[in-house]
């Protein structure tokens, strides 16, 4: 299914008459931010952690070509096949290549939304690579042939019943809607698929720089599988996904598991440094890591916005907004949805298709509190809205009346006037109609406007005042 | 300790009379005060829509009306936090940074004031009703100000305060947003007002006009049975002023 944040508001009316959409939602997010409250409470010093990240981040994205070249270097000693991007594109047809060469019939797939940036499923499925997602979530979303809405909980917009339904009819397996019976259907089909597979394909949360390995974290033990059952394993990361050294790793990984799932720590985190070796024989016989640029670096260029690179990925800023809670992840139109995805939109597809993004916020910081890696999102938000308006895509007629407006309010005696009028207009009209506003008035009483206004009840007062004291 | 006020939009033309219960009580406590002829709007629903160019006159002017100022207490968060906060985004003057430096050290939202300069304890007047508490966006996410209204409220005698669930959620108002995103907006609001009804409170007080706005708009509607209620109003009110 074809999606873009250029319909987002099409998208929110349509999820807004969603009841059964919202209830999934609302119940997911508000479990997942209680999970994480009561984890984050129990540890003290989760703020240090917070400022701890914020640092390594902001000298990795400062520093981000040494680092990059670092890590290069330390991947080619360790027999890491090292592959650089500029765009889908790019990584689409490196990746074929890859795969025709090795002679890669069939691929599975763990969780990977950098792989979902540049629509890799679709790609090798229509070059008759059969490509299979492993993460449950993933599955799930894959089999109805959608993206997925969150970006830790691909599959958070379905409830248990819709996958017991989905399974039925996609699987032809009994329904239930028992949540183990519907991993074991899933278990099952997978497995196997696991032990056919000539490649698998990962995505990577944190790559270190100084030896030339990096960590997949999880909780399903499927990406375990995936990067070390077939022959090839091929990892898909962005160029911001570095951290200089081991020593900052548990910094992450505490920030990592509360947030994403409130969890103390993931099941699971994998550690790849190589390929087999032949003292031990153990995993895939060929490791690839493609490091994917795709607007990171645009991103970067701008030393206003390239705190929006240091995201992880978490999904809190997801859970805790009071829009995403009531629209879900799809209405966003893209792989990265939510706050952080609203800073990401206008950033990656540009300023005519991602116009709408920063504005469909209501500001409330809410984001900020619960980021890990402390990305002020709202900041950027209002920075990117500001990069709209620059680019002449702001709402037709909005730019004419904001200078009318600055205009007035440069000269007390007509703003004074320009806002008396209305008031005088309220007293004659209903207030619909003295102050169109067909939206907000649907479901909300008009204010009224105080036809005495603040000045002159000042004045009476003081006047009253005076007298009494006389 | 002399006040020079701030009037937002809003509390001009709408909620002149909460303006007025503000100035009510800082002269209750012998707080002494000053209104800055020639003020206008601190240009945060333009800011926040994207545009800056067209704000930083606006900003520019409002420097230069209140920079000598002891202080400046406005009875609202978000356009405390327009000036303390995002001004320094804009591209202001060199000659006009110190000035802008140095305002917003003494520019603060009523209730923070009250409490943190002017070292408020209680507010001795009583009121029997039932109330709740919203928390602004900016001024709580901001401004870091949560306990300063509660610590007031809290002073006042006979009265039932109870925190709703989630106070700090945000009612969906967001200035523009709730023109450009109605919707979405109106179901963030009826959310709130759900929870505040869940509260049973009579009152729901609130330290932002704009939200308080939204708020009694959508109770009104709906024949819910709170009111929203500026916290200036609650203070005067209680004090029968």
């Amino acid at each position: 299914m074809e999606m873009t944040p250029s319909k987002t508001k099409q998208y929110i009316k349509e999820a807004l008459k969603d009841d059964h959409l919202r209830t999934a939602v609302d119940k997911a997010t508000q479990t997942a931010l209680h999970k994480r409250e009561d984890k984050v409470d129990q540890i003290p010093y989760w703020e240090d952690l917070r400022f701890k990240a914020y640092a390594v981040k902001q000298d990795v994205i400062e520093h981000l070509d040494q680092y990059l070249e670092e890590f290069e270097k330390n991947c080619k000693q360790n027999g890491i096949h090292v592959h650089w991007a500029a765009d889908t594109e790019e990584a689409q047809k490196i990746i074929f290549d890859l795969v025709k060469e090795k002679n890669v019939k069939t691929i599975v797939k763990s969780k990977s939304l950098t792989t979902e940036e540049i629509h890799l499923n679709k790609f090798l499925i229509d070059k008759g690579i059969e490509t299979l997602e492993t993460d449950l979530g993933e599955y799930i979303v894959q089999l109805m042939d959608q993206i997925p809405s969150h970006l830790t909980a691909p599959a958070l917009h379905l409830t248990r019943q819709d996958i017991g339904k989905l399974f039925q009819e996609k699987l032809g397996a009994d329904y239930t809607e028992d949540p183990e019976e519907l991993l074991q259907i899933a278990r099952k089909k997978l497995r196997q698929k696991f032990l056919a597979a000539d490649m698998g394909i990962s995505g990577v949360n944190f790559a270190i720089a100084d030896s030339g390995s990096f960590c997949v974290v999880e909780n399903e033990a499927n990406a375990h599988l995936t990067v070390s059952l077939p022959r090839i394993h091929l990892a898909v990361m962005g160029i911001e996904k570095l951290l200089p050294d081991k020593g900052a790793l548990p910094v992450f990984l505490k920030l990592l598991a509360p947030s994403a799932t409130g969890q103390k720590a993931t099941s699971y985190v994998n550690f790849i440094g190589g390929p087999s070796s032949e003292k031990y024989n153990e995993g895939p016989k060929e490791v690839h890591i493609l490091l994917l640029d795709n607007s990171r670096s645009k991103i970067l260029a701008d030393s206003r916005l390239r705190e929006t690179l240091f995201c992880i990925r978490c999904g809190a800023c997801l859970n805790i907004c009071p829009v995403y809670q009531q629209v879900g992840g799809h209405a966003y139109g893209w792989v990265y949805m939510g706050p952080i995805g609203s800073t990401l939109i206008p950033q990656y597809l540009g300023l005519v298709e991602g116009k709408y993004a920063p504005f469909a916020s209501s500001l409330c910081g809410a984001c900020y509190e619960v980021c890990p890696v402390r990305i002020n999102i709202p900041h950027h938000l209002l920075k990117l809205r500001n990069k709209v308006v620059e680019a002449g895509q702001s709402m037709k007629g909005e730019k004419m009346g904001i200078a009318v407006w600055a205009f007035l309010a440069k000269h007390p005696m007509l703003y004074r006037f320009a806002t008396w009028f209305p008031a005088q207009l309220q007293k004659l009209l209903p207030g619909e109609m003295a102050f169109p506003a067909p939206g907000y008035a649907k479901e909300r009483a008009i204010g009224r406007f105080d036809p005495k206004g603040f000045r002159k009840k000042l004045f009476k007062l003081e006047k009253d005042s005076k007298k009494s004291s006389e | 300790m002399k006040v020079a006020l701030f009037i937002p939009c809003l509390s001009e033309h709408m909620f002149a009379e909460s303006a007025i219960s503000m100035i009510k009580v800082l002269k209750h406590l012998g707080i002494e005060y000053e209104y800055v002829e020639g003020q206008t709007c601190c240009g945060q629903p333009a800011f926040n829509s994207g545009y800056r160019k067209e704000v930083v006159p606006l900003a520019e002017r409002f420097i230069k009306l209140f920079k000598d100022k002891e202080f400046v207490v406005a009875p609202s968060g978000s356009c405390t936090a327009m000036v303390r906060i995002f001004y320094h985004e804009l591209e202001i003057r060199d000659e006009l940074k110190p000035a802008l430096n140095d305002l917003s050290k003494r520019m603060y939202e009523l209730t923070e004031f009250l409490v943190d300069v002017a070292k408020i304890d209680g507010i001795g007047g009583s009121f029997a009703h039932r109330v709740t508490y919203h928390d602004s966006c900016h001024l709580t996410r901001e401004l870091g100000v949560r306990e300063q209204p509660r610590k007031l409220i809290h002073s006042i005698k006979d009265i039932d305060f109870v925190e709703m669930e989630k106070s700090d959620i945000c009612c969906g108002f967001g200035g523009t947003f709730s023109y450009k995103f109605s919707e979405l907006s109106t179901s963030m609001v009826a959310r709130k007002c759900k929870y505040i009804e869940e509260s049973g409170a009579e009152y729901v007080i609130g330290a932002d006009s704009s939200c308080l706005m939204n708020i009694d708009g959508y109770l009104r509607k709906h024949n819910m049975k709170a009111r929203a209620m500026h916290i200036a109003d609650l203070l005067a009110k209680s004090l029968n002023l």
